[in-house]
């Protein structure tokens, strides 16, 4: 294993440090070394607004840390890597960006991350703070059935913050803003693909080995195992082989407007993500849609997973309002 | 003499064994969560009983009751472990403490602190047993700790922490063969069959403390 770190144990805490560094005059982070550690944007609580609150584990970068700041998340907690930040944490960042209007907490939906923030809207009630929570689940590669916990919170998390930051900056009340972040989540789909695996530095080894010819798809954002494992081909056959199962799960027609989006899981290069994106769109206005609104980049990784993702959103013209609102993050910027 | 009631310094006993413990079985914890997992539930479980064992050390307050030192452990494992692992573990030891503020516990007061945090643990994970996760080594535990008190009424506290250790090691066992609906592990489906579950591994090693903790 060869990584940019110090020691295993401090590499979130040493990245948090810099981030900090690097964006002062966006972004606070709170009680870096000792206590509950939060992000916020510099002016919370913000008078009259909605706060928007996420987190989750440390490793996605720049989700969720990279995307507080205006038009965005209010505050973004992050825990170790890979691991649901904690009640205390997330209790903690509600108290410092509520002004009163109450606060919308989007989860992805894993089981830890879920209960982390079940307790921690808990607590919040009974400090007479009024939360809500939507959960995001766009990973198709999950069956979803009543046996399972549902699907996995994946690159979609970042359309649902963007769009669900926008109505709260516009001043929208938080069952307006609950409502339109519900309606992303609802119509969002995804599907990711790995190369090669990522090593979480204090484990030292890729929670899934392929081998050099191999590709796995439905690859979770922590490693987890996906679908199936095909033999290594070209990016045409490996991005109908996301596209598909996206489409199956959410069929698109000649009215519908699609944002299409395709991320980076963390080592590939933007190139290969562009001649990504040139097999997908293609493949998806097939089907009569229109591609509306695209973003390419490395917006929810795992680490140094080699890999991407296809996200569709179905989008309607509020939708599209709230993604073109300014916005002012350290990942996001317009 | 074996004893016949559990006091707080049983309490402190018990975390700082079960810290020693967890400590211990991080890398067995974290291979069985590579498994059918995302391989963190060992080093999530060092890192809150590292801060539970420092915690504890200090000797009983005067005067403490056994709830106030499992309060005490609920609030840093809620606020230490994350994950999953982090509130289920802390609810459960919130919910006994609920029914344990007493200066010592006997026989009937730790069957039933014992039942409070199995019904904690599924209300706040809404998992039941048989679907491979940790309620099945807590849930066998206070089966085992509600039978031994009805086929004998005088059972001591150390029987009922001998059969509840015996029964949650078979349950945590019996996860093996299972496919897992909850967690992590419920991604994959058939292919989590054949590995034990790690977190009811962690609770395995947990009741088995608080046997060894009224025992020495």
């Amino acid at each position: 294993m060869k990584k940019f770190i110090n020691t295993a144990e401090r590499a979130a805490q040493d990245s948090l440090a810099g981030f900090a560094m690097a964006h002062p005059h966006q972004v606070t982070v709170h009680n870096l070394t000792e206590g509950p550690t939060f992000i916020t944007r510099n002016d919370v609580p913000v008078a009259g607004k909605v706060a928007v609150v996420s987190g989750g584990g440390t490793g996605h970068d720049p989700l969720h840390n990279g995307f507080v700041g205006p038009g965005m998340l209010d505050a973004a907690v992050p825990g170790p890597t890979f691991t649901s930040p904690t009640p205390d944490q997330i209790f903690e960042a509600i108290r410092a960006v509520d002004s009163g209007c109450g606060v919308l907490l989007i989860v992805k939906n894993y089981t830890g991350d879920v209960l982390n923030f079940e307790v921690a809207a808990e607590l919040a009630e009974m400090e007479g703070i009024t939360t809500s929570t939507v959960l995001v689940a766009d990973d198709v590669a999950v069956e979803n059935s009543t046996h399972t916990v549902g699907r996995r919170g994946v690159a979609g998390t970042l359309l649902v913050e963007k769009i669900a930051g926008a109505a709260a900056e516009r001043g929208d009340d938080l069952a307006a803003v609950t409502a339109i972040a519900q309606r992303v989540s609802d119509n969002i789909r995804s599907m990711g693909v790995a190369l090669e695996g990522s090593i979480v530095a204090a484990i030292g080894k890729p929670g899934i080995e392929l081998d050099h010819d191999e590709a796995e798809i439905g690859i979770g954002i922590h490693g987890e195992p996906g679908r199936r494992r095909v033999p290594m081909t070209t990016a045409a056959e490996i991005t109908a082989m996301l596209v598909e199962p996206v489409l199956e799960d959410m069929p698109l027609s000649s009215d519908d407007d699609v944002f299409l989006l395709v991320n980076g899981m963390g080592a590939t290069p933007l190139g290969e993500l562009y001649i990504v994106f040139g097999e997908a769109k293609p493949l998806i206005e097939a089907t009569g849609a229109t591609v509306k609104r695209s973003l390419v980049g490395s917006y929810v990784t795992s680490l140094n997973m080699q890999g991407v993702s296809v996200t569709t959103l179905k989008l309607d013209n509020e939708m599209i309002n709230l993604w073109d609102a300014p916005v002012h993050t350290p990942a996001l910027t317009w | 003499m074996p004893l016949t009631s559990l006091d707080a310094t049983w309490a402190r006993k018990w975390a700082s064994l079960s810290a020693d413990a967890m400590i211990a079985a991080k890398d067995e914890l974290t291979e069985l969560d590579r498994q059918i997992g995302d391989g963190d539930h060992g080093i999530n479980m060092e890192r809150g009983f590292t801060v539970l064992g420092q915690k504890v050390q200090a000797d009983a307050d005067p005067g403490e009751t056994v709830g106030a030192v499992l309060k005490l452990v609920a609030a840093t494992l809620m606020s230490t472990v994350g994950g999953a692992a982090g509130p289920l573990y802390g609810t459960a030891f919130l919910r006994a403490s609920r029914v344990s503020d007493l200066s010592v516990l006997h026989t009937a007061d730790l069957v039933t602190a014992l039942q409070a945090a199995v019904e904690g643990i599924q209300v706040r994970g809404h998992a039941k047993p048989g679907e491979k996760t940790m309620v099945d080594a807590w849930d066998a535990a206070v089966s085992a700790a509600v039978a031994v008190v009805e086929d004998n009424p005088e059972a001591t506290v150390v029987d009922v922490l001998t059969v509840a250790a015996d029964a949650a090691d078979a349950g945590a066992e019996a996860t093996v063969p299972l496919v897992a609906t909850k967690g992590r592990a419920s991604y994959l489906g058939e292919r989590s069959a054949g590995h034990m579950d790690p977190g009811a591994r962690s609770s395995a090693i947990i009741l088995r403390m608080a046997l060894e903790a009224a025992q020495s």
